[in-house]
């Protein structure tokens, strides 16, 4: 886990980092992040609880407590990824523990765009490739790189074809996938918006 | 696609922009902000280095967690005291003007802003919680939006949004004595369906609502989302304006009477254009009660719990899931189902106009033995202006817990809360499984009149047999 967060921003296109494995289907919200953590007031506490009840159960041997993948970003699983309630409480976790990316077989769909919009691009990979990386992690710890833009991930000794919903792609191509930054862009014709309605002036906050 | 209604006029006045993905820019002109959606919004800001854009454009207030019984500080429990610390702390870095306990002027969101005449016509309004549709009842536009959204409109004053379509709901005729908007809603909801209304707005029309007072459109507006519709309004008229008269943040001298311009000049034209139509007869309306477990479950109260056969086969898993859980069979009468609580409050019903009708029912008399039975103000005005008139002593004279202002057992994120399978007479919105505090606890809704015959007679009963009295 990073010690200091800082969200992504703007147009994303490139991520890279180690990667750590997450092995077993349908890992639901509640075992990503458990459902006491939501009467929080911000996200910031979430990184260090992400998978709690997992890691205590398995007394230091997750893979998320693994030494070798304290700096890891890229994270990969296997089916049905993120299951469970519509909580944006799960992605955020993974964000502020340091996942950029994730590759699995497949996504929950609320999971999915919960993470589109705090900028977590999920790729999938077909099953057996999935184990392959996990497997291969499992032995060293891989370095990947992921082109956004040509949908590859490449690393020292292997370059694969990934998946994404192309409009998703284009999201964070473009930079729109982050919404307050869209908005902010039109900044000079809010002000005008503001100056320009008639009630301004009626109610005074 | 729907033209020149009041919802066409008010989101065309918003437009910013058409944004590349194919939605709308839209300015929010009030933006109302509490301690349960905000937190993670303004440490979003943080995240990002953003400053509140408009810190003007928003006021808070505390509701949701606040205990009704001691209100001091600290609170008792440790995170609804974190969570209170938490936004006067970030209302005081982006000054943000706060409502507080202690004010005057603190209590449910919903209530607060009609009654500080913060809420007017002509108006976007947003605040992170869905029942914002209530504050449609003064004519403007008025959702409830997320936390990524409560962000948005932090840093930019806008939000990314598609259009809705606008469904009008005509009530004609007027409703007849001892039935009230919280009947007519919940009739409409049950007709038209819980899902009815996504992706429209919905516009209340008719001479019904012509006839109904400014709380009584606000109870209309607010459950327009318990049918689905992000956003229900009225078209403004001179007991909209009447309402807002020298309220704290109205406009006075000139600005009021050009703001009285402006606003009368907001109205859906006679022949605007509607996606859709539908009329109801508002005086065959009954007192109506919730018997399941969605606010579209309800029937009169001389009527049966409806059998599966009567319902579409879209209703019938969903009917099936609530005779279970409420313990009812199909067939049954609603009158007489015995209660255990009997709660009045909410942003539905918890304004001064809903505890002058309940206490009017309850003077004179007490409250059932066994059943546990308070009132919830909606606001301190509401309190204040209670005690003035001496309601608050016709509810404890009668039985009633006389209880702080807050949300409260309407969701049951503070003590308040149902334990087991107690079923509760509710004036609140919503009856969904362990909604009020229980995971087993049923929730029957009604209007407030109702809820005191309830506390009476220990059971659901017609609260017209009290008032022809
Ligand atoms: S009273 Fe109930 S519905 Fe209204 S804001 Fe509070 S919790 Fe939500």
């Amino acid at each position: 886990m990073k010690s200091e967060f800082t969200p992504p921003v703007g147009k994303i296109s490139h991520i890279s980092g180690k990667c750590v494995s997450l092995i077993g289907n349908d890992i639901d919200t509640d075992r990503i992040i458990p459902a006491r953590f939501l009467k929080c007031v911000n996200f910031d506490s979430l990184g260090k609880s992400v998978f709690e009840d997992d890691r205590k159960t398995l007394k230091g041997s997750h893979p998320f407590d693994l030494t070798e993948n304290q700096d890891a970003s890229i994270l990969i699983v296997n089916s049905n990824f993120g299951c469970g309630s519509s909580r944006e409480h799960a992605p955020q976790a993974l964000i502020r523990w340091g996942i950029r990316a994730i590759i699995g077989e497949s996504f929950a769909e609320i999971f999915y765009s919960n993470c589109i919009a705090i900028g977590i691009p999920c790729f999938t990979l077909p099953k057996k490739l999935i184990q392959n990386i996990q497997k291969f992690n499992n032995s060293k710890s891989l370095f990947l790189e992921i082109d956004l833009k040509n949908c590859v991930v490449k690393s020292e000794d292997l370059s694969l074809n990934l998946e994404i919903k192309e409009s998703s792609k284009k999201m964070f191509l473009s930079g729109e996938w982050d919404a307050t930054a869209t908005l902010l862009e039109n900044s000079s014709l809010v002000d005008k918006k503001f100056k320009a309605l008639p009630y301004i002036k009626f109610c005074r906050v | 696609m729907s033209q020149d209604t009041l919802f066409d006029k008010v989101w065309d006045l918003h437009k910013v922009s058409r944004l590349p993905g194919g939605s709308d820019q839209i300015f929010i002109g009030l933006h109302l902000i509490h301690e349960v959606t905000s937190p993670q919004a303004f440490g979003a800001l943080r995240d990002k280095n953003l400053k509140v854009k408009f810190p003007d454009r928003t006021v808070a207030t505390v509701d949701h967690i606040v205990p009704t019984d001691n209100q001091s500080r600290p609170f008792k429990d440790n995170l609804a005291e974190q969570m209170i610390e938490t936004l006067e702390k970030n209302c005081l870095e982006n000054e943000i003007r706060f409502f507080n306990i202690g004010s005057g002027n603190q209590g449910i969101v919903h209530v607060v802003a009609p009654e500080l005449g913060l809420t007017q016509p002509g108006m976007t309004i947003a605040c992170g919680d869905s029942h914002t549709s209530t504050h449609g009842a003064f004519g403007s536009i008025a959702f409830g939006i997320g936390t990524s959204q409560v962000r948005d409109v932090l840093a930019t004053q806008t939000i990314a949004m598609n259009k809705l379509k606008v469904r009008q709901i005509w009530c004609d005729n007027k409703l007849s004595k001892g039935v009230y908007a919280k009947d007519l809603v919940l009739h409409v909801i049950n007709k038209l369906g819980v899902k009815a209304g996504v992706g429209f707005a919905y516009e209340f029309a008719g001479p019904a609502i012509d006839e109904l007072s400014m709380e009584e459109r606000m109870t209309i507006c607010n459950m327009s989302i318990e049918g689905g519709a992000r956003c229900g309004y009225i078209n403004p008229d001179e007991k909209t304006f009447n309402y807002i008269k020298n309220k704290l943040c109205a406009p006075k001298n000139e600005t009021w009477d050009e703001a009285l311009v402006w606003w009368k000049s907001l109205k859906s034209d006679s022949n605007s254009i509607y996606d859709d139509v539908i009329k109801f007869d508002a005086s065959k309306v009954e007192p109506t009660i919730t018997w399941g477990i969605t606010p579209g479950q309800s029937v009169g109260i001389n009527q049966q719990i409806p059998f599966l056969e009567e319902l579409s086969p879209n209703d019938q898993l969903v009917a099936e899931e609530a005779y279970e859980y409420m313990g009812f069979k199909p067939g049954q009468s609603i009158k007489n189902t015995p209660v255990d609580v009997c709660f009045i409050g909410s942003c539905t019903n918890g304004r001064i106009s809903d505890l002058r009708v309940a206490a009017k029912v309850l003077k004179d008399k007490k409250v059932s033995n066994n059943i546990k039975a308070f009132v919830v103000p909606g606001s301190e005005k509401v309190a204040t202006e209670a005690k003035q008139e001496g309601l608050d002593k016709i509810f404890k004279d009668s039985g009633f817990q006389w209880r702080e202002p807050g949300c409260s057992m309407c969701l049951a994120m503070n003590s308040d809360k149902l334990i087991g399978n107690q079923v509760s007479a509710s004036s609140s919105n919503r009856n969904f499984k362990g909604r009020q505090g229980s995971p087993n606890g049923r929730t029957l809704l009604m209007s407030p009149a109702m809820v005191a015959a309830a506390a009476i007679n220990g059971k659901v009963s017609d609260v017209r047999e009290f008032i022809n009295q």
